[in-house]
């Protein structure tokens, strides 16, 4: 990084720890922390249109449907959510490269899972074994992000089922009287009115989410537990910076990095919830007026 | 190999007790049932002990966060954000690298040793996390439920002269619980789940004796095959979910036991909460 770095044995003190905090590996240690923003700031639209999809599916009239939707939400009450990040990614990978098996390769007797193994030829291996190490960490990634969408989806869905009940039945009745079709009733009334009532328990999820990501670890993206655990080991006198085992400092600085998103978001969802509670049929609301009058 | 002798061969093998080596090739339903199921003895013994100690600690909390003194106030308050507001994942790192650094060899209080390796394995080290934690959680349910307490009921206890001890033990405690007991209830269920955390997370499994997700994931890395033990272990799961519902309705029953049927709060699993 800079210049007087370039013998980190003749570092001492401040030096020593201002090379030592640029160096190659702590860059990419950093970069870490926007990977695992990127993975919350893309999976929350995500969830949200898995739990929408959900929250409308178990209200639909269509039986099936409907239990689906119903199925969907009950997934993750009775099943610790490290079971379905462990599962969804190797279920994925394995989906796909089974389909594409199925049309890659040339046919043959043998059967995909035996011996213990699962066996499809090289050219239905995703991503390729050829393809640089980027897509690899891509894919994996990608993986993360759908086994996060499906888990906080259902969530998602459970909190928006709720809101959807929660909008009071003479609103929707108006909007009746007024001659809506169903439809119109649930795109005008229903959805932008059900937010106020959705905002307390989305926000519950949020901060879930943000406290979900050090997972990421389990499923092998080099995010920042993993390079808290590696630059955190102890470095004999063969690496350019020795120095003891100071793993517990590197997890004290994750440690407060969540206790700062945490604190962030709160900070924000709470002028959102003021936002929305503004001419609603509800406490929060009714409170606005009354300071405002 | 009867299933019979499988499970004597590896029913308490998560204790140690019976087979020494795991199997290693022909993994039938049995052994994938059988196994798994043995590890669920640590789930409960992480869940219980947490939750039965992080009992008296939450109240201890809830009280100390409602208490009017900041001396009281500020360290609860303080305790409560930090186990709440960051994941129990980075709680069980940081507690095993804090642990392992103290001195191997024990530490010389007044000519008595204090031995600390213990300290690092897992059923100290995280259940002490885990303990932790759930105070945490808890006291932040008790602490609002604290604060709902019917005004009616503090005025009646004056009215009896109740006060100090008496006042907390035959009115507001019961009165706490009885509100806080459904989403208690809830934060008992997503306890079990988060001790599927303990082995994936510095903790090692001495000897491979794990808990039913470390031999889930055994068996899926093994056969290359996720689709069988992991529903296996979401089966035992929601199996356990479910007895704790009855057991948490049945002290939900209790507690309510005073009030006319109908206005009996049920209790209603929400799901909400991952560490």
């Amino acid at each position: 990084m800079f210049e007087s770095c370039a013998d980190p044995s003749q570092l001492e003190g401040l030096n020593w720890f201002l090379c030592y905090l640029t160096s190659g590996k702590h860059m990419l240690f950093y970069t870490s922390f926007l990977v695992v923003m990127a993975l919350m700031v893309i999976t929350a639209p995500i969830a949200l249109m898995f739990g929408f999809g959900g929250a409308l599916a178990a209200r639909s009239h269509v039986a099936p449907l409907r239990w689906l939707g119903k199925g969907y939400t009950a997934m993750v009450r009775g099943v610790p959510d490290i079971i379905f990040f462990l599962f969804v990614p190797v279920a994925m990978d394995q989906g796909l490269e089974y389909l594409r098996n199925l049309y890659k390769c040339p046919p043959t007797d043998a059967p995909i899972w035996a011996n213990n193994e699962f066996n499809v030829c090289a050219a239905a291996k995703l991503p390729l074994s050829t393809s640089p190490q980027f897509w690899h960490e891509a894919y994996g990634f990608a993986l993360a992000v759908i086994a996060f969408s499906i888990v906080f989806g259902a969530f998602a869905a459970n909190v928006l089922y709720g809101a959807m009940n929660a909008v009071p039945r003479a609103q929707l009745e108006t909007a009746e009287a007024y001659g809506m079709s169903p439809k119109q009733v649930r795109r005008r009334i229903l959805i932008p009115q059900m937010w106020t009532y959705a905002l307390p328990g989305l926000s519950n999820l949020w901060l879930i989410l943000i406290k979900a990501t050090p997972l990421l670890f389990l499923l092998g993206v080099e995010d920042i537990v993993y390079w808290a655990r590696e630059l955190g080991s102890t470095k004999s006198a063969i690496y350019d910076y020795p120095h003891p085992d100071w793993r517990v400092w590197y997890f004290l600085v994750l440690l407060f990095y969540y206790l700062g998103m945490t604190r962030i978001s709160e900070i924000y969802l709470g002028r959102l919830s003021a936002r929305l509670s503004r001419g609603q049929a509800t406490m929060a609301g009714e409170a606005m007026r009354k300071a405002g009058a | 190999m009867s299933c019979v002798d499988i499970i004597a061969d590896y029913g308490l093998r998560s204790l140690g007790i019976g087979e020494r080596l795991l199997p290693r090739s022909d993994f039938t339903l049995c052994h994938q049932f059988t196994l798994i199921g043995s590890g669920l003895i640590w789930n409960l013994y992480f869940g219980v002990l947490a939750l039965a100690f992080g009992f008296f600690m939450a109240t201890g909390l809830a009280l100390a966060k409602a208490a009017e003194n900041p001396l009281l106030r500020k360290p609860a308050e303080w305790f409560i954000f930090v186990f709440r507001g960051s994941p129990l994942f980075i709680q069980f790192f940081l507690a095993y690298e804090a642990l392992v650094l103290l001195p191997k060899a024990g530490i010389d209080v007044f000519g008595i040793t204090i031995h600390t390796a213990w300290t690092t394995k897992a059923w100290a080290g995280a259940l002490f996390v885990l303990f932790l934690n759930t105070s945490a959680y808890a006291a932040e349910i008790f602490y609002g439920a604290l604060r709902s307490v019917p005004k009616g009921d503090l005025e009646a206890a004056d009215a009896y002269g109740f006060t100090g001890w008496k006042k907390f033990r035959k009115v507001v405690w019961p009165t706490m619980l009885r509100l806080a007991w459904p989403a208690y209830t809830n934060e008992a269920i997503f306890l079990f789940h988060a001790t599927t955390l303990v082995y994936f997370s510095g903790f090692p499994a001495f000897q491979q004796r794990g808990d039913a997700l470390y031999y889930a994931k055994f068996f899926a890395d093994k056969t290359f095959n996720p689709f069988i033990p992991y529903p296996i272990a979401a089966f035992y799961f929601v199996c356990l979910t479910l007895a704790l519902i009855a057991v948490f309705g049945v002290i939900n029953r209790r507690l309510n036991r005073h009030l006319p049927g109908a206005s009996r709060p049920k209790l209603k699993v929400r799901p909400q909460i991952i560490r």
